[in-house]
């Protein structure tokens, strides 16, 4: 019996949500009284695969199969459920990201296991039950759920769990192979576009937010919410009329029908603070609120907040943040 | 070409989240439920396609007892040909994925769709379960799609960017935007919804894999700390020493 956690990688680097689930689940483990493995997907770097010893992994398995670069939802499914059988995994751990909720919803009718998403605790394992903590009602609550199969899958939400790192240790990496054929690459994608990330942060996996509402005018003004995010090594973002009316694009596009962020800093620019928009921010660790508004709603859900014209507050942070660096 | 929608019940967008004394279930008193805005898209891009081919038909399917038949009729209005209603109360998952793949099953259906997740249980996961239930493609989540025979291209978010990914029916995707403009009924759809087929049917399967042992809200935010406009910058400094987020 042991952990097997899905770590996933890309330019052979492993992603920061995949540290968090490489140390969840080693912490898992550590619970369980066993170890636990990791399996590599995507493009990796041997090098960095052994780096996750330091967030506690024993072993990671790594399948050097080209056709694994992109993602390929018959292909990696097989690919975590050969590793499981073969680890005898009874808890498998993945990030709650696109890939992760694909193949995690293949995985559990495939592994027959209970399969939880959006998880932002460790798990409760007292008096033998298995329960765990996850969002529900997009933010607007949590629930805790018994996971009742003997095999349990976690998708662990991206940000809420603090990454254990214990450096200089190192993981053995193991080649694999699911013996994979051309029928499980059938739905290979054909193509692979990646979009500008103002800044080069992609929102999802950012650690600080910066959020541009229909205060700001205009498209022509995002250079005001760029530069302060740039200054903060921040995403940018923004809320649902702002990509309504195409100011800025759809993958920006941040609430309860848009991406749900969890960032430790989340800066809303000039966003009155709609319930729907509030469901996809609130789990952020702080939130500020800028707005001229004094009554403007967000302003009761932030905890730091300056009652002000966003084109005049707007420079004077993306100053003092320069300031500091 | 036969496409089967499925559609959630969901606590209208705006709704405030409470539970009941016990915290064991939701608090359904006082509030309106709506078709979740992700299986609006599913819905409509499924009537598009088959109104561009001139030829198709759109089945709704909810699992759900009689109190979200408002919102099945809703999506008859919307432009659905005949819905069908598996009578029991969606507990988990897998169990709302069985019954699904147990009606798209019997009724061979080339194209099934849905939203990306519910916007109440956020889950994320029926569709990948069904389309493993059924042995057949899954792409999730597709924010554009079209058909060519019995050919698909859709696109599917990444991280950080999109796939173009073809694949041949039967297939599973769910949807999110901007794969279209979700309609509204109009009072034709509305009065012809009245004499569409609506079939109800038992459940099948095996009982939920996970159970909800209790609800709880977030805690309360301690209440925000103003800072001068004019004395903006104060703003980073207790965002480094006092936050500690920068």
């Amino acid at each position: 019996m042991s952990v097997l956690v899905v770590v996933e990688c890309a330019d052979g680097e492993v992603k920061k949500s995949s540290l968090e689930v490489a140390s969840y689940g080693a912490q898992v483990a550590a619970q369980l009284g066993t170890t636990a493995t990791a399996i590599a997907v995507g493009e990796a770097n041997e090098a960095n695969l052994a780096k996750l010893g330091e967030q506690g992994i024993a072993k990671v398995l790594y399948d050097a199969e080209p056709r694994l670069k992109d993602f390929v939802n018959n292909a990696y499914t097989k690919l975590i459920a050969t590793a499981a059988e073969q680890e005898q995994a009874k808890v498998i751990v993945l990030a709650n990201s696109n890939i992760g909720a694909a193949v995690g919803s293949r995985l559990s009718v495939r592994l027959k296991a209970s399969l939880a998403t959006n998880v932002v605790e460790l798990p409760k394992t007292d008096g033998g039950q298995f329960v765990v903590k996850r969002g529900a009602f997009s933010g607007k609550a949590f629930s805790d759920v018994v996971l009742s199969g003997d095999r349990k899958i976690i998708a662990v939400k991206k940000n809420s769990t603090e990454a254990q790192h214990e450096a200089g240790k190192t993981a053995e990496v193991a080649s694999f192979s699911a013996q994979l054929s051309d029928a499980d690459f059938a739905d290979a994608p054909k193509q692979v576009v990646m979009q500008d990330q103002a800044g080069g942060v992609l929102l999802p996996e950012a650690e600080r937010v910066v959020s541009g509402g229909r205060g700001m005018k205009g498209p022509e003004n995002w250079n005001l919410i760029e530069d302060l995010a740039k200054a903060l090594g921040a995403a940018t973002a923004c809320s649902k009329p702002v990509s309504d009316v195409d100011w800025r694009p759809h993958h920006e596009h941040v609430g309860q029908t848009g991406i749900t962020v969890s960032p430790n800093l989340y800066i809303a620019c000039g966003i009155s603070g709609a319930i729907q928009h509030l469901a996809g921010v609130n789990s952020s660790k702080v939130i500020v609120v800028i707005n001229k508004d004094p009554e403007a709603p967000f302003f009761k859900a932030a905890d730091y907040g300056i009652v002000g014209d966003v084109f005049d507050v707007l420079p004077k942070l993306t100053a003092a943040v320069k300031a500091l660096n | 070409m036969k496409f089967l929608v499925c559609i959630s019940n969901v606590p209208d967008t705006t709704t405030k989240i409470t539970f009941t004394p016990d915290n064991k279930e939701f608090n359904k008193a006082g509030v309106q439920f709506v078709i979740n805005p992700w299986d609006e898209y599913a819905l409509t891009r499924a009537i598009e396609l088959k109104e561009a081919a001139g030829s198709g038909t759109v089945t709704v399917l909810n699992v759900g007892e009689a109190d979200t038949e408002p919102n099945i009729r809703k999506a008859l209005a919307i432009g659905a040909d005949d819905a069908i209603r598996v009578n029991a109360a969606p507990t988990d998952a897998y169990f709302v994925a069985e019954q699904i793949a147990a009606i798209a099953k019997e009724g061979a259906y080339d194209v099934i769709l849905m939203g990306k997740e519910s916007i109440d249980y956020n889950g994320f996961q029926v569709h990948g379960m069904v389309g493993e239930m059924l042995g057949i493609p899954t792409v999730a989540p597709a924010m554009k799609l079209d058909l060519s025979g019995n050919t698909a291209t859709l696109e599917r978010e990444i991280e950080g960017g999109k796939e173009i990914v073809t694949v041949n029916t039967p297939f599973v995707a769910s949807c999110q935007q901007p794969m279209c403009e979700p309609r509204i009924p109009n009072m034709r759809g509305i009065m012809t919804a009245r004499t569409k087929p609506l079939k109800v049917v038992p459940a099948v399967g095996e009982p939920a894999r996970t159970q909800v042992q209790e609800y709880a809200l977030p805690p309360k935010k301690q209440g925000v700390k103003l800072i001068d406009a004019e004395n903006a910058g104060e703003l980073i400094k207790l965002l480094r020493n006092e936050a500690k987020v920068i």
